[in-house]
């Protein structure tokens, strides 16, 4: 029940928002999200490690096709119920110094779509994660639309009918696999059962299907072409739930719903998946080395760490899993500051373009700490929350294949050259007139920020609670991979 | 004591916190006590360690504080050791840290980012400290990292000059590329051994076979992050371009500290490494390469800090060379007295530098000894340090490596040579021409010229001292010292043949003599050149010879780096984003798109919009439909 | 009845005839011509032949209802064309002219 209330609570309650006047709506919906923190918190402070799923809840939905609305709270559900939680007040937060048009719809949206991102995340019936999944994508897509810069219409309607056409692929999947369960059910539990006794060929069919439903959203190269684009028109906002939040969707998939469902096609086809990840690593990096738009550059930079975290979860053992659990969690609070960051420049100087900018360390000293913070964690230095995920990850990687793991290590060193380089090129040098008046920091800036750094710091210096609660999740879903594989192929 | 070591590097950190915090609220002064105050917290808990551990009272303890790390197969605790090898370097660390802290207080009053100078250099210290400190591979790489980092804030610290900050960007990025071979290096460790604890690893090498390929590629990669760190060929080019940061930033990151971590690691992995003979060999090959190709460059550099820069390259190609040489406890007697010796010279430097108001070219120096008599006396005594005149501290610690060149082949110890006649000589010839002769500066200089404060002096003093007579905590045996040094380490170094002396003490007499007499001999060439001859260094541009053009253009390293690095990785971005992204990427994704118009444009074309056309077509379908049906 | 019945028996071949050539007739009608009142009136000469062949076969089977269907067939197509007429007259006023040609709007 718990769970059922914690999907319903901001969307229902979002409702409230067209109760009120255009200028409370943020603080309404603020408020909202606060709450909605709080109850993930409770959750998790009552989540008890004796069982695998908590607050678990069964209902039949759709009686006559065996659907079911069931969910319920894993480890690995947990981290990425708190990261939602989290990210959406502080996203909220994000867009109080600047004047939103249509702010009821606005806030309202967004506030649906944490509740869909709590499905997805909570869903053990394929077809509820399914129906989710493609609710979570409905608000986005007016966000972007509606409140989305230059060229929005051409460019969210590429990213709508990319990420549908992905999701498609994955229905084509839940229907082969519900139609080959003798129950007749969509029940996750049954699913992973179905999965295996499955011969070969069909079990390639669904990894495939699966896989380019979750390398869209993640995205993986060479399926990441929507994102920058979609990166840089949508509203600040967007584009932080999106990076923030959205493309673990994909990452989560995997490790939910493609990795222990088809353990034959898995193993077989992992390797090609892993080397796809791989690639988009260095060449992410590499355009990001010349990107002078910072949304832009950062988006590529976000396929960048993601292309490390999938290429953990496709090895898919448990140092790997867990960093990559873990770094999906640093990967949306970096990615929310870095963009957040940008949001801050733009909104005084009126410049994305990085070498029009120059000279803000001097103007903004306490902006700058918070910055380099930020920055320091996205490139992975020790003690910083960003180290722990990705050294966790590269342990993983190493032990499936050395040659892999140096050639995605190479990100440490491309992470450097691209962060440092926009670092120097926004804050170091000369103030010029654009950056000259920059303003110090308000009161909404620093409460999103400090957050933020705080975070970062202190899963740098002290991830274990974090890696304790995904722990027995891990396990148990490598346990079910492993388990006993049919040879009848 | 020993229940107190978490302060030693907290102290420090403390100190960046406050500093960092209170960045605009604290005074220049009391921000200088504070950060000084803190290093010598720290300093003296060292030294509370250190007497006990001379008197074996103390023995090697590991401190385990929280796990930090830890899921699967991997268990990485947040923990400290403390033992001979740890103690030295954090002795050095807080001692000549603290030194240098209280000669920042001096250099940089004049400075408004003064706070924030000694909020990074706190940092650094701590990291350092942490880099030395911690029990295990990881709690040391992120001490490795976060030196890093200070030093990339540290050589920016003048942030609004584009080309410091380009300087300090090469540097993290460098640093950078030898990470990932520590890295990697620390990953194949934990994939060989399971741990990163050092008394496992250490204590479980008996299953390792030696020379094979998996011992070489574990210590080779750690030496790749040890030559990132340490400025070896190839890696080495970051480090004359630190000089870019104010000059007590290079005394101790880019002198005696920060840059002997890489020899620090290798001293501590000395298990492994005895393990890879075929390692230590590229060691000593990079190691003596090192030393001969920076002294060489070092020669005709005419910026007082760039000399300097190159002379530590070279000497820490010195130490490579040692460690190479298996001479572990040699190598880290010599990070010492270099600790002692470049810290003095880059000190006196900056107090040269203090006194020109900011001027670094030597050729603009000149005659400054009656002026700077303090400078002056304590750089001359930390020239015959590095030059290796007897019984000044770089005497002991270069002699035991060059007779253990010796030992090794004539021909090592010939190269070794060499390259100490070039430092003596590119280090006399940067003494003579900055204090002797006449002034060659402006008026405006000559008039402002003064002799720097107090607390600059007084570490000049003390370091002086520590360069006279650091070297006797390693007198060798055959000068009737027992090598107090080398005993002091032994529990931490696996011993070797080559640690033992097997040369007779005769052969190590005429060694000794005849280096100590070729470096007198250089030392009066020298004289004759730059002070009898009165010959300065002609300016830039002018027309000289191919090699010296080649040494003052540094080899053209730099150059061809970019050319072959950096523009083409530029390129390589372009031609990824603009061709293959945009173009092909993005086109298929487009093309799917274009495809759909494309039919839909050919299907609309039927549905014209006539009336006439819709009812033909209606009629003939149905047509088409009875003739079907009667046909199927 | 039975006389009429045996009366019409023989000739409902002529009735088919005549049907379909009436009906081939309202086709080419709708095919060929241009304007749209001539057009509805094959339509309705279309309709009208089978109403005509409905009742033919009404009687020749002796069921009544074929020729309910008619009545039915005539209350619609008389409701048809008031609506269809009523479209035509608007037609025109738009476009000034009953002419099938000018009607080239029907499209995306």
């Amino acid at each position: 029940m718990e769970t059922a209330l914690l999907i319903a609570l901001p969307l229902l309650s979002g409702l409230l928002t067209f109760l009120f006047q255009e200028n409370k709506a943020k603080q309404i919906s603020f408020l909202i999200s606060i709450a909605t923190f709080i109850n993930a918190l409770y959750l998790a402070f009552n989540y008890c490690s004796c069982t695998l799923f908590n607050y678990d809840l069964n209902l039949n939905w759709i009686n006559s096709l065996g659907i079911h609305f069931h969910v319920a709270v894993d480890g690995i559900s947990l981290i990425l119920i708190l990261l939602t939680t989290l990210l959406v007040p502080l996203i909220l937060l994000s867009t109080f110094q600047s004047p939103i048009k249509n702010a009821k719809s606005f806030y309202f949206l967004i506030l649906a779509m944490e509740s869909a991102l709590i499905g997805v995340f909570t869903a053990r019936d394929a077809f509820l994660f399914y129906i989710f999944w493609e609710l979570a994508l409905i608000p986005i897509y007016f966000i972007c639309l509606i409140w989305g810069g230059e060229n929005k219409n051409k460019i969210t309607f590429k990213f709508f009918l990319y990420t549908l056409a992905g999701s498609l692929f994955m229905l084509l999947a839940i229907i082969i696999l519900y139609l080959n369960n003798p129950a007749r059910t969509f029940e996750i539990e049954q699913l992973y059962q179905v999965g295996r006794t499955l011969d070969f060929g069909t079990q390639a069919i669904i990894f495939w299907s699966l896989f380019l439903a979750f390398a869209i959203k993640m995205p993986i190269f060479p399926f990441h072409t929507w994102q920058p684009d979609t990166y840089t028109t949508a509203p600040f906002a967007g584009t932080m739930l999106l990076s923030g939040i959205m493309l673990k969707m994909g990452i989560y998939g995997v490790i939910r719903w493609l990795y222990p469902m088809v353990p034959l096609a898995f193993d077989f086809y992992a390797h090609y998946a892993i080397i796809l990840s791989v690639i988009g690593i260095i060449y992410a990096s590499i355009i990001a080395l010349m990107q002078k738009n910072l949304k832009r550059m950062i988006a590529y930079v976000s396929i960048a760490h993601v292309g490390l975290i999938s290429a953990g979860v496709f090895v898919g053992n448990e140092e790997a899993l867990q960093g990559a659990i873990i770094q999906m969690f640093m990967h949306g609070i970096n990615v929310v500051g870095l963009f957040f960051v940008i949001q801050l420049i733009f909104e005084r100087t009126n410049a994305l373009d990085m070498t029009s900018l120059g000279g803000i360390r001097a103007k903004a000293p306490l902006f700058t700490l918070f910055f380099i913070i930020i920055l320091l964690s996205s490139v992975a230095v020790p003690l910083t929350g960003g180290f722990v995920g990705e050294f966790l990850l590269f342990v993983g990687i190493f032990q499936y294949h050395e040659i892999i793991a140096a050639v995605s290590g190479l990100t440490i060193v491309f992470g450097a050259a691209y962060m440092l380089n926009s670092f120097q090129k926004v804050m170091l040098g000369e103030a010029n007139e654009k950056t000259e008046n920059f303003k110090p920091l308000h009161l909404t800036e620093k409460m999103l920020l400090i957050p933020i750094v705080a975070l970062i710091i202190i899963i740098g210096v002290y991830p274990k609670p974090f890696l304790k609660i995904s722990e027995p999740a891990v396990k148990a879903l490598i346990e079910i991979a492993n388990s006993t594989i049919p040879l009848n192929h | 004591m020993i229940e107190l070591v978490w302060l030693i590097p907290i102290l420090p950190l403390l100190g960046f916190l406050v500093l960092g915090i209170g960045n605009n609220k604290i005074s220049k002064s009391i921000a200088g006590i504070i950060a000084c105050g803190s290093i010598l917290g720290a300093f003296l808990i060292v030294l509370s360690l250190l007497i006990p551990m001379l008197n074996g009272t103390l023995q090697a303890t590991t401190i385990s504080y929280f796990e930090w790390i830890s899921t699967g197969k991997i268990s990485l605790s947040f923990s400290f050791l403390v033992d001979p090898l740890s103690i030295v370097m954090m002795t050095i660390i807080t001692g000549v840290g603290f030194l240098i802290h209280l000669y920042s207080a001096g250099y940089m009053s004049h400075d408004e980012g003064m706070t924030r100078y000694f909020a990074f250099l706190n940092l650094f210290v701590f990291s350092m400290l942490l880099l030395v400190m911690g029990a295990n591979y990881l709690v040391l790489f992120a001490g490795w990292e976060g030196v890093g980092f200070c030093s990339y804030m540290l050589i920016g610290f003048w942030y609004k000059n584009q080309n410091y900050n380009d300087a300090a960007k090469k540097a993290f990025i460098m640093n950078r590329i030898g990470d990932l071979g520590f890295l990697l290096g620390m990953l194949l460790i934990l994939q060989t051994f399971g741990s990163l604890e050092y008394s496992a690893i250490f204590s479980n090498t008996s299953n390792i076979v030696p020379n094979s390929n998996l011992i070489i590629a574990i210590t080779f990669l750690l030496f790749i992050g040890a030559m990132g760190k340490s400025a070896q060929i190839p890696l080495y080019t970051w480090l004359p371009d630190a000089m870019a940061g104010p000059t007590p930033v290079s005394a101790l990151i880019h002198a005696a500290t920060m840059v002997t971590a890489g020899i620090y690691v290798i001293v501590r992995s000395n298990v492994l490494y005895n393990l890879a003979p075929a390692t230590l060999e590229i060691i000593q090959f990079v190691g003596i390469a090192t030393a001969l190709f920076a002294a060489t460059i070092g020669l005709v550099q005419n910026d007082i800090k760039k000399v300097l820069a190159y002379s530590t390259v070279s000497q820490l190609g010195y130490m490579f060379f040692a460690i190479g040489l298996g001479a572990y406890s040699t190598a880290l007697f010599h990070v010492v007295t270099h600790a002692f010796f470049k810290a003095l010279l880059f000190l006196g430097a900056g107090s040269v530098i203090h006194a020109m108001s900011g001027e670094q070219d030597i050729r603009n120096m000149g005659g400054l000894s009656k002026k700077l008599p303090i400078t002056f006396i304590t750089f001359l005594l930390a020239t015959l340090a590095i030059s290796g005149i007897p019984p000044f501290a770089g005497f002991f610690s270069k002699d035991e490596i060059l007779a253990h060149a010796f030992e090794k082949s004539p021909l090592l110890w010939g190269l070794g040579l060499v390259g100490a006649l070039m430092t003596t000589f590119y280090m006399f010839r940067l003494f003579f021409l900055t204090f002797f002769g006449t002034f060659r500066g402006t008026e405006d200089q000559k008039h402002h010229l003064h002799e720097s404060p107090l607390s600059m002096t007084i570490p000049l003093a003390v370091l002086a001292l520590l360069s006279t007579i650091g070297g006797f905590i390693g007198i060798p045996e055959v000068l009737g010292g027992n090598n107090w040094f080398k005993h002091f380490l032994t529990p931490i170094i696996s011993s070797t043949h080559s640690e033992s002396h097997l040369l007779s003490h005769s052969t190590e007499w005429i060694l000794m003599g005849l280096s100590v007499g070729a470096v007198l001999l250089t030392i009066i060439i020298t004289y004759i050149v730059y002070v009898s001859k009165k010959s300065i260094p002609s300016p830039d541009h002018s027309s000289e010879g191919v090699v010296h053009k080649l040494l003052s253009n540094k080899y053209y390293i730099d150059e061809i780096y970019e050319s072959i690095f950096v523009k083409p990785m530029y390129q390589l971005s372009q031609l990824l984003h603009q061709f293959f992204d945009l173009k092909i990427i993005d086109g298929i994704v487009n093309g799917f798109g274009l495809t759909v118009n494309k039919t839909s444009a050919r299907l609309k074309s039927i549905q014209d919009g006539s009336l006439g056309f819709y009812l033909f077509a209606m009629v003939g379908g149905i047509i088409l439909i009875l003739i079907f049906n009667t046909i199927l | 009845m039975n006389n009429f019945t045996q009366l019409i028996a023989p000739n409902l071949n002529n009735y088919i005839i005549l049907c379909s050539i009436l009906f081939t007739i309202g086709v080419l009608g709708v095919l060929i011509r241009k304007n749209i009142i001539i057009i509805f009136m094959s339509i309705e000469l279309m309709l009208n032949s089978i109403n005509l062949l409905l009742t033919a076969f009404s009687v020749h089977h002796g069921e009544s209802s074929g020729q309910v269907f008619v009545f039915f067939i005539m209350a619609v197509a008389a409701a048809e064309i008031t609506v269809g007429l009523a479209i035509l007259v608007m037609i025109y006023r738009n476009t000034g002219s009953v002419n099938i040609e000018s009607l080239k709007n029907l499209k995306w």
